[in-house]
């Protein structure tokens, strides 16, 4: 008996790595650590009423971002466990299963369950207020989206510890994913980790077109729409189109594995080759679904901190739309050669290069809006400075790579590696960072510290440098990626060693963040935002007291022009402008729902399930997510009026009574 | 939110446009299911019947249940079905072309 169950558990749990034991002594002292802080203050009955069952946009949005920071360690852990080991030849550090193992997990997690919600907690943070709304246009979807996102993110995190984390790179290339070359659960936790909160993320670009669509304040021409909020459409156009075909192309990858199926084996009349070609009908448009955010963010920083309007608003707008279409047209250059011939190597090599275009069109909008403006260099506009030649860096090896006879040589080399990165860490990343500084205040009501900002800025950008310039001449020089270890004679080590430094500096970049954050947080009263509006801004958010009340707007305010309050303001510095002092309504509010957060977790009970093949758990788990949809279905309790007494009364704590 | 609830409230049919509809529907599945319980039609005829009884059915559909007729400007419904098709015909179409792989050289 005690031995079966022994048997049991080195099979369950990972066993025979001292990083692996440290993780789980981690995560158990960690949670006892949670529940006892939560037990000891009594919060429980406050993080549940607040946070757990909230469908309110600005706290949803933070705990979005919140995972992004988690998962970013997480990541960034993983990332410097790999350069470590490449940082001298023939180092013993980890065991080549391993290393397969951690760079599967550093990608996935940095591009599905870092950079994916963290642009969609900025998205939740500042579409809304942006356009003039009260909430996104269905609150209770976008609480069930985020919970998904966790628990398929909790899922796929488990494998580290239990199971064993699955090895076949970030897309999961059959054959080697497929259940005779890739016999452990790993694979099943990456695609139920990925398949759970791929549902969250369709629906979040489903919620967030009609936001944008639909909520816009009265007056709000969609030409008059904040870029940000444009970009957002853009991507959440790419999102509902290609999301789908990950799904599809994931369930079949589990046919496979789990019925036997032959969709993508090397026998039974199955095609690895039709995976690669469907998982980057996602994967292409994926790329600009993160990217394409960031633009927007870069325009509204660039136009605020230069205190100008945007140059080429319109030409951002059609360079955004064109852009996230020809996404869809290009995934073909991912594998040139795999051999499909040289007409349709030519074909995606040329809608690729077309890509470029619009691209440059907005690089030099942000140029031409920064000409002759009055720039500010703060945090916001230091990270879109140090993002405009990095990209442009990045987009130009981007055009090497996609001359089809070229890539050849650089397929799988690690100047694809260096590419990738300069345009995920300098185009997306650095734009997120933008995001959240510029946001911060309006989400949190004070400012953080500039001067650790700078230095967090210096050494991401110092640290970026190092890290991937080496990196484009070790794939000239042949050092192809997912390479455990290689040989003195090959003459890479000491671009490897100034890479691997390059990377150190990035996570102590990262270290420096989270101290700003937590002195942020420690000395808030000295940096309060008392305006609403610390940045001179220029678009609605700006317009409410920081941080926002539930409501965001006490009265939905009426847009005539593009940068609303921005001209607002001029106005009222007019002579002969009168305040006219608004009329109140009662506002009408969704009610809070402990039901998201209970269906993610019969989704991550039945992901469990599957993975193990626990029929037990399955049935049980499906059925509890059936019940809760049933009991959503019957409940019409949902909503709630504010009356204007509190209206009144929150607006004047937040505002000063002097200006109601 | 007000809004979005009162513009739900006008997309009702008809009770003429759905008897059409449903008729249409149950005709379209009639035809199918009868060629292939039957036998009628061979190889290459069938499958164009089977499949154009396919796309047919999908219209009725569209137009007579999903309401994209009566939908108001600006036809938001109607211009992302286009681009859902174009992007599902550059899909497949895609696919198919560029899995012929090496065929192209032999």
């Amino acid at each position: 008996m005690l031995e079966s169950i022994k048997n049991w558990a080195s099979d369950f749990f990972v066993t025979g790595d001292p990083l692996i034991y440290g993780a789980d002594a981690a995560i158990i002292i960690t949670l006892v650590a949670i529940v006892f802080v939560l037990t000891y203050f009594k919060k429980w009955g406050w993080l549940w009423r607040n946070w757990l069952t909230t469908v309110d946009h600005k706290k949803v949005g933070i705990m979005y971002i919140l995972s992004a920071f988690l998962m970013m360690f997480r990541g960034g852990v993983d990332a410097l466990l790999m350069r470590t080991q490449l940082a001298m030849p023939e180092l013993q550090f980890l065991q080549p299963d391993h290393y397969n193992e951690i760079f599967t997990t550093h990608g996935v997690i940095m591009i599905l369950f870092m950079a994916m919600p963290f642009m969609f907690g900025l998205f939740n943070v500042a579409v809304p207020l942006q356009l003039g709304a009260r909430d996104v246009a269905y609150p209770f979807m976008n609480a069930l989206s985020f919970w998904l996102f966790f628990a398929g993110a909790m899922l796929f995190n488990l494998s580290f510890v239990i199971g064993g984390s699955p090895d076949a790179g970030w897309l999961a290339y059959p054959p080697y994913s497929e259940l005779m070359y890739n016999p452990g659960v790993g694979q099943d936790f990456y695609i139920w980790g990925i398949q759970i909160s791929g549902i969250g993320s369709l629906m979040t670009g489903i919620n967030f077109i009609v936001t944008i669509l639909k909520l816009r304040a009265p007056g709000m021409k969609l030409m008059k729409m904040p870029m940000f909020s444009w970009s957002v459409l853009a991507s959440c156009i790419a999102i509902i189109f290609s999301f789908p075909i990950l799904t599809a192309t994931l369930a079949l990858l589990f046919l496979d594995r789990y019925g036997g199926a032959h969709f993508f084996t090397l026998d039974g009349g199955g095609n690895p080759m039709m995976y690669i070609n469907l998982i980057w009908m996602w994967g292409h448009p994926e790329v600009y679904i993160i990217v394409l955010p960031a633009f927007g963010i870069f325009s509204e920083v660039v136009s605020t901190f230069s205190r100008k309007k945007l140059f080429g608003y319109k030409s951002m707008v059609y360079a955004m739309m064109i852009i996230s279409i020809l996404s869809f047209l290009v995934w073909a250059h991912h594998f040139f050669t795999m051999g499909s011939g040289a007409n349709v190597n030519a074909f995606f090599a040329l809608s690729t290069m077309v890509i470029a275009i619009p691209t440059g069109v907005k690089v030099f909008n942000w140029l031409f809006t920064m000409f002759r403006g009055r720039i500010s260099f703060e945090s916001p506009m230091l990270w879109t400075t140090g993002f405009i030649p990095c990209f442009v860096i990045g987009g130009m090896t981007g055009v090497l790579l996609s001359v089809a006879p070229a890539d050849f040589q650089y397929h799988n080399s690690y100047f694809l590696i260096a590419h990738f990165h300069q345009v995920i860490i300098g185009g997306v990343v650095f734009g997120y960072f933008a995001g959240l500084y510029y946001w911060w205040p309006k989400l949190f009501g004070f400012k953080l510290n500039e001067r650790i900002g700078k230095w967090a800025f210096w050494f991401w950008n110092i640290g970026f440098y190092l890290c991937f310039m080496p990196q484009y001449v070790l794939g000239l020089d042949g050092m192809t990626r997912r390479l455990v270890t290689y040989s003195w004679d090959k003459g890479w080590w000491g671009l490897n060693l100034v890479s691997s430094i390059g990377a150190g500096l990035m996570g102590i970049a990262f270290l420096f963040q989270v101290w700003q954050i937590v002195h942020g947080i420690k000395h808030y009263r000295s940096n309060m935002d008392t305006t609403g509006d610390p940045w001179d801004g220029r678009t609605l958010e700006w317009s409410i007291p920081s941080p926002a009340p539930h409501y965001n707007f006490a009265v939905l305010p009426q847009v005539s022009d593009q940068d609303e309050w921005w001209e607002e303001k001029q106005r009222r510095q007019k002579e002969g402008y009168t305040a006219v002092a608004p009329e109140l309504s009662p506002i009408h509010m969704p009610n809070n729902s402990g039901i998201p957060i209970m269906m993610a977790g019969c989704w991550f009970l039945a992901g469990f399930g599957f993975v193990f093949h626990w029929l037990w758990l399955i049935i049980p788990g499906l059925a509890g997510v059936a019940l809760c949809m049933l009991a959503h279905s019957f409940n019409y309790d949902t909503d709630h009026y504010i009356p204007v007494e509190d209206i009144k009364h929150t607006e004047a704590s937040l505002r000063g009574a002097a200006n109601l | 939110m007000e809004s979005v609830h009162t513009e739900q409230e006008s997309h009702v049919g008809s009770f003429y446009s759905y008897t059409i509809g449903f008729i249409c529907s149950i005709v379209l599945t009639v035809i199918p299911v009868a060629i292939v319980l039957g036998g009628w039609l061979e190889g290459m005829t069938r499958a164009v019947v089977l499949m154009v009884a396919g796309v047919l059915q999908l219209l009725v559909q569209l137009l007579f249940f999903m309401h994209l007729r009566e939908e108001g400007k600006p036809r938001y419904n109607l211009i992302s079905l286009i681009l859902g098709l174009v992007i599902l015909i550059v899909i497949v179409a895609g696919s198919m072309w560029i899995m012929m792989f090496n065929m192209v050289a032999q």
